[in-house]
């Protein structure tokens, strides 16, 4: 009984790691490959069509909703201490460094990543994968690096299109719902938010988001046992682990970026 | 699948993202550094420079003409050494004087350049002679119960 306990926990330090150096190759060699993404530019087009212009919706729509509930919270509690007008700097912050990227990401992760997992996993699980070996067309080259690029650049351009909407949203709450003033809104929030240390940073913290979730989303398509249930379970994990890694991921580029403002 | 019609939707999304990226560029954020070859650099000393931090703005009758570049302690003379980057546009004569303000009661804390009367112009790594430190609050009442203490006192 003992024993056994220990086997299965071994086993799965073993599997867990064997996974991670499996990741790490997998990771590696889509960079290696992505010579077909960038010639055949075409097809990394398609694929942004679906990763990105497919994400439009939520990703628009949770942003407006996004910025309008924090342009009535933070009316709230910035009415108290009586500086209204600081609430485009409060908006515009805490989208452009946090609830941009973050949001954006996870909304990405479960919307895209989700869809890429399945996807991929599908693929396999229908041989086309092998098929396109056998035909010494490299799957890694022609299928997984155009998904991985088009994640990559798609990230960012939703992350800034979410901040955007959202500012907007707490323009339209702020300034059209309540009636905060509409020069110090802007004035205030130009004056408050760096381009280089706010906004730059935001699109790095995107960028890194990006990475994380495609090459999660990939290699679990790409990892999964080919039947209908390990492509479920595979799809479900893409969403769970990329979720976790966003918050994490977002912590540790926090701690970097920001530390040094004081 | 049709190709062109794809093309176009991605096209659009592409845009759409600069175009986001040019809004929070510049309708919501403002480079607030001055870069280095439109700027020269001057020190100005405190006794105490309170709560002002690196990248707080110089002003001169309220205008933005500069950043704070650096702030270093200097352990000979015990004082606060802080760098000023000014823009080019502006100079100021030799003799300007710095004070440390707030602005607002609570607000953020920026220095604040008078000018004085000099023929002579600032110039890169000059040093600024007349400053005046920032208000410190627990100073102030200090100073404000002192007072007090002796007018009430007998002769």
């Amino acid at each position: 009984m003992l024993r056994q306990s220990i086997e299965k926990l071994g086993h799965r330090t073993i599997q867990g790691v064997w996974r991670i150096g499996f990741a790490a190759r997998f990771f590696l060699a889509v960079l290696l490959h992505s010579g077909t993404a960038f010639r055949r530019f075409g097809l990394t087009i398609r694929e942004m069509y679906f990763t990105g212009v497919l994400s439009l919706i939520i990703i628009l729509v949770s942003g407006l909703f996004v910025g309008m509930v924090l342009g009535l919270q933070g009316y709230e509690t910035l009415q108290t201490y009586g500086s209204e007008e600081a609430l485009g700097v409060l908006v515009a912050l805490s989208l452009v460094r946090e609830l941009g990227p973050v949001v954006a990401a996870l909304l990405f992760a479960s919307r895209a990543g989700s869809a890429i997992t399945a996807e991929i996993g599908l693929m396999k699980a229908t041989e086309q994968l092998s098929a396109m070996e056998m035909m010494a067309v490299d799957p890694i080259a022609r299928v997984v690096a155009p998904r991985f690029w088009a994640g990559v650049i798609s990230m960012p351009l939703l992350a800034a299109l979410f901040s955007a909407m959202g500012i907007f949203g707490g323009y339209l709450v702020g300034v059209q719902l309540i009636g905060v003033d509409e020069g110090a809104f802007w004035s205030q929030m130009k004056n408050a938010v760096d381009f280089e240390q706010d906004i730059l940073n935001g699109v790095i913290k995107s960028v890194v988001f990006g990475i994380a979730i495609t090459t999660i989303a990939l290699f679990e398509g790409y990892d999964a046992p080919p039947t209908a249930e390990g492509v479920s379970r595979a799809t479900t994990r893409t969403v769970v682990t990329s979720s976790l890694v966003i918050l994490a991921l977002d912590f540790v580029l926090t701690a970097f970026m920001f530390r040094g403002l004081s | 699948m049709n190709k062109t019609v794809l093309d176009f939707w991605v096209g659009l999304f592409v845009i759409a993202g600069v175009v986001a990226l040019l809004f929070l560029a510049l309708k919501v954020g403002s480079t607030s550094a001055v870069s280095a070859a439109n700027s020269y650099e001057v020190v100005a000393r405190f006794d105490n420079i309170g709560g002002l931090k690196p990248r707080a703005p110089v002003k001169s009758a309220g205008v933005v003409v500069g950043r704070v570049a650096d702030i270093r302690f200097d352990n000979e003379t015990y004082e606060a050494a802080v760098t000023l980057r000014l823009d080019k546009r502006y100079a100021f004569p030799k003799d300007t004087s710095a004070g440390i303000m707030t602005s607002g009661l609570l607000g953020e804390q920026y220095i604040g350049l008078e000018a004085g009367g000099d023929s002579e112009l600032l110039k890169d790594q000059d040093k600024l002679f007349l400053t005046q430190s920032a208000v410190v609050l627990e100073n102030l009442i200090g100073q404000f119960i002192y007072g007090k203490a002796q007018e009430g006192a007998p002769e």
